[in-house]
């Protein structure tokens, strides 16, 4: 008798895509959720509309952990293009349903899993005369199986399903018969399986979103009063506009007149979105762009100018693995380094790194409150995981504070004023003054330029005008240090450390855990925003050495350490890199520390 | 002059229309552009803090400095004033935006955004100074130069020319005017024209660079500009509430009603152009081309077309004015949108 693993595996469901199986996978996954048992899906697709493989890990599990595992324990094979690799997949102990005609032989037939064949082909020509159709039921029949098999009733499937075609409520009764078919079938024809099995539990997700990080920044914006929206569709970042489209139409339109409180445009490229936000921000409205790597590449040029001439606006980087266009639909922390300094000359920005749901929400409100109040571009990097996978969600909380629209002289501010400088800094914090077009006095306007300028917005080539400038630009850059998101520090007075940003977080979450099993407690920082915090080099302080883990090639946030803190903190710092295209996983950190921690080894960086 | 100087009918003077000292060279079509502007924006009454001055790179974007100096300017990057001019106007549709570009600025680098400002039909009037070649970085052929034409040391530019007028009609441009630096008369009223309207307003306006590009040889010198213009009409703009007088023979003036009531009035000069005909201004567009004249004034208007503003049924208030009560989510849609398993 295997060992039971109750609401403790991995469903992979191995597809081809345009098949309309992510709905399927999506239903499973809630009603997971449904039963009070923590699920982490991961979408592992291909670039591409329609016939190419794409995997759907659902990682069921009772501690709650959201990131990737490399284990699969249950196999959905349904595409037989990648039926002999999904079967080498497969955990010994585990068990793979199948289509009944893929073979089993060979080099897929294992004796340390078991096989339930379905006829899931057969099934659909005989129950869905409608050949468009049958391919998308096709998929709710496996959901009907695997509930079965599983042990998922039916009920919190159809409340799964209502969820899913909320938008569509005609499609409800139509997939719910497929998913019966599915339920049939393995009643009657396929043997009971007990290691493998879900059971209601709580104390885990009562209460908890089941969102994905794309729509929650959608939110952030519509609560942060984003008005102005400019965009070019690109993966992983389109769900992004469009999820805030939505909101907008909903929310921001008013019902008698028709009149919207919000303006989107598609634009012709990302440079001309980027374009358009700094208009707006100059002219007075919270702008926002969303994009990924290949157009973030090309807003430097006005991120530059954003910078120079001092305008604010938001732009979110949902971040894919790059270089060049690189794997559009898999996910890397890897534009790090390229927002910070984003454009030629020396510039700086201010970067905030959610990791949760619950931060591409509120980030993503409170990039516009920062744009405002340092009258600069805010980068909200995201990645494909955070951004396009669903995750479990604390709450959102409804924002208690007024928009802070930063120093904006008024009218009347300006008629108790004899004079103002627009690049003047008064409140020695390196930030300025400035007034909207359309502010109706005769000092209001001044002459907003990308080239060199004087503390009253005119031309100068005058070389300590010049670096006087910059350097307020530095003093402006030092005190968002202090007022962007801090880290947030878990400390047990351990003498190794970790840090970590964005979604390598939940990896080191599990990875913490492993690495306690062995003895070995580590401290973490979850670095939250660029630039650092003061708190990150006082964590340093406190421990001997400390990994810092990322999910790019060169350590990205590990040289910006090494450019940025004392020399004698660099030494104890070692960088983990994750660089695949696929989520980190918990071994991917805890292996290398376990290697350096517990055995005499050296890990060089 | 005394300071009892004249008052527009806002009640400013016309210095309120001046800038900074110009640092473009002596004799530049750009300054005179300027002071046309200058001239026009005091005859429309136009509000100094209504107006927003944008431009790109180059000898033209410097210009915004050099006319109402009370006004917000955004000298922004090259070509890429549209989308800024685009988001400007997205966030306070009450503004005034007054684009100015050059050739190089909108016919090279930038022709893409100029395409889809068109596109959109932004609300503002964009002036192209084109002098068909780079002043700033000493003469280089701009992609207006015609095909044929001398550069100062001799190389001839083998590219035919983009007629930016042309493309912007076939883009759907709602208002589409060609000028020349040198003649005020034509084209202060085509500004005011251009002001009025509702819509991407172009004027592509000739502007002789007399430091590289003003010797025999170049199809955008003073002296060749003047020998092949070719004015379809003389314009007059005639403001909203004033009336037309109208002191011409019958039938040798077109009125067209702009969108805030005002008119421009075109006397015609040559035959019977009429400038709410598309294929009549491409085809004249053409012909004039390939006699080698220069066809200038107001080449093709659309009075019935809405503005981006308009399409995207944008509050009267604009978006730069709301607050969070107009913005965000109430408590009640924020807790309805946010249930778990909702």
């Amino acid at each position: 008798m295997p060992l039971r693993r109750i609401n403790d595996f991995t469903i992979r469901v191995a597809t081809v895509n345009g098949s309309g199986s992510q709905s399927s996978n999506l239903v499973l996954s809630n009603a997971i959720f449904r039963l009070g048992i923590p699920v982490a899906p991961k979408n592992v697709f291909p670039s591409n509309i329609e016939g190419l493989p794409t995997w759907y890990d659902i990682r069921v599990t009772p501690k709650g952990y959201q990131c990737r595992t490399r284990e699969v324990d249950v196999l959905v094979a349904l595409d037989a293009q990648t039926w002999r690799e999904d079967v080498a997949g497969v955990k010994a102990g585990g068990m793979i349903v199948h289509e009944s005609t893929y073979p089993v032989s060979g080099e897929t037939q294992r004796d340390d899993v078991t096989y339930f064949a379905v006829p899931f082909l057969e099934m659909g020509k005989k129950n869905f005369p409608n050949a468009d159709l049958r391919k998308y039921l096709i998929n709710m029949i496996y959901v009907g199986v695997v509930a079965e098999l599983l042990g998922i009733d039916e009920t919190t499937v159809d409340e799964a399903v209502r969820t899913q075609f909320r938008s569509k409520p005609a499609a409800v009764e139509t997939n719910m018969n497929a998913v019966r078919l599915g339920v049939g079938y393995a009643r009657e024809h396929l043997p009971k399986q007990e290691t493998f099995r879900v059971e209601r539990m709580s104390g885990k997700t009562e209460g908890l979103l089941f969102l994905d990080g794309n729509r929650a920044a959608a939110l952030g914006c519509i609560m942060g009063g984003c008005t102005v929206a400019a965009w070019y569709p690109i993966t992983p970042s389109s769900s992004l506009c469009e999820a805030f489209i939505t909101l907008a139409e909903k929310y921001r339109v008013d019902p008698q007149t028709g009149e919207k409180r919000v303006a989107v445009v598609q634009a012709e490229d990302e440079l001309a979105a980027a374009g358009i936000v700094f208009g707006a921000g100059w002219a007075g409205a919270r702008a926002m762009t969303s994009t990924s790597g290949p157009g973030l590449s090309l807003m430097a040029e006005y991120s530059g100018f954003g910078y120079f001439a001092e305008i604010p606006g938001v732009i979110f980087d949902v971040q894919r693995a790059g270089p060049s266009t690189g794997l559009p639909t898999r996910t890397m922390q890897g534009d790090v380094a390229f927002a910070y300094a984003l454009s030629h000359g020396d510039t700086k920005h201010i970067v905030l790194l959610p990791a949760t749901v619950e931060e591409a929400y509120a980030f993503g409100m409170e990039a516009f409150d920062l744009a405002e109040r340092f009258q600069t571009p805010v980068f909200v990097l995201s990645d494909l995981d955070l951004g396009m996978n669903s995750w479990m969600s604390r709450p959102l909380q409804y924002p208690e504070k007024p928009f802070d629209r930063g120093k904006v002289l008024t009218a009347q501010d300006l008629a108790k004023l004899d004079s103002w400088g627009r690049y003047r800094d008064i409140d020695g914090d390196g930030i300025p003054y400035r007034t909207l077009p359309g502010t109706h006095h005769e000092n209001a306007g001044f002459f907003t330029r990308g080239t060199g300028h004087d503390e009253q917005a005119r031309y100068s080539e005058d070389p300590q005008t010049w670096q006087r400038n910059l350097d307020r630009l530095t003093r402006k850059h030092e005190t968002a240090r202090q007022r962007v998101p801090q880290p947030i520090a878990e400390e047990a007075n351990c003498s190794v450390g970790i840090i970590a940003y964005g979604t390598t977080h939940h990896a080191v979450v599990e990875a913490r855990d492993i690495l306690r099993d062995d003895g070995l407690g580590l401290d973490y920082l979850r670095v939250r925003a660029l630039p650092l915090s003061p708190a990150v080099a006082d964590f340093i302080e406190r421990h001997e050495r400390v990994y810092v883990a990322e999910q790019n090639r060169d350590g990205q946030l590990y040289g910006i350490m090494r450019a940025e803190l004392p020399a004698h903190l660099i030494a104890r710092l070692h960088s983990i890199r994750h660089y695949d295209g696929v989520p980190i996983d918990a071994h991917a950190i805890a292996e290398p520390i376990q290697a350096a921690e517990l055995e005499p080894a050296v890990v060089t960086d | 002059m005394s300071t009892t100087t004249n008052l527009n009918i806002i009640g400013l003077p016309r210095d309120v229309y001046k800038g900074l000292p110009t640092t473009l060279c002596a004799g530049c079509g750009h300054n005179s552009i300027t002071n046309h502007l200058v001239k026009a924006l005091y005859d429309f009454g136009a509000q100094p803090h209504r107006l927003a001055k944008m431009s790109g790179i180059g000898c033209s974007s410097k210009t915004p400095a050099y006319f109402v100096e009370q006004a917000h300017g955004f000298n922004g990057l090259h070509g890429r004033m549209p989308s800024a001019a685009t988001g400007a106007k997205l966030a306070n549709r009450d503004l005034l935006v007054l684009g100015i570009s050059g050739d190089g600025d909108t016919a090279s680098i930038g022709l893409g955004q100029f395409c889809h400002m068109i596109r959109r039909n932004v609300d503002c009037t964009y002036i192209i100074e084109n002098n068909g070649c780079y002043g700033l970085t000493k003469g280089q052929f701009s992609a207006t130069a015609d095909a044929g034409s001398k550069q100062k040391n001799g190389k001839i530019n083998d590219y035919a020319a983009i007629d930016l007028c042309g493309l912007a009609i076939e883009l759907g441009a709602t208002f589409v005017a060609r000028s020349f630096s040198g003649d005020g008369k034509q084209l202060v009223p085509l500004l005011q024209a251009a002001f009025a309207h509702k819509g991407a307003a172009v004027l592509d306006v000739v502007s002789p660079c007399v430091t590289f590009n003003d010797h025999v040889g170049s199809t955008k010198s003073y002296a060749y500009v003047k020998e092949h213009d070719f004015a379809l009409h003389a314009p007059d703009f005639i403001m909203h509430g004033k009336e037309i007088e109208v002191d011409y023979e019958p039938g040798t003036v077109q009125s067209i009603e702009l969108e805030d009531g005002s008119h421009v009035l075109l006397r015609k000069l040559h035959g019977d152009y009429d400038p709410t005909n598309v294929m009549g201004a491409l085809g004249t567009i053409h012909e004039a081309r390939e006699r080698g004249e220069l066809v200038t004034g107001l080449l093709y208007v659309d009075t019935k077309e809405t503005d981006l503003c308009e399409r995207e049924h944008l509050s009267e208030t604009p978006l730069a004015q709301l607050r969070e009560e107009d913005l965000r989510l109430s408590r009640e849609e924020f807790a309805k949108l946010t249930t778990p398993l909702a």
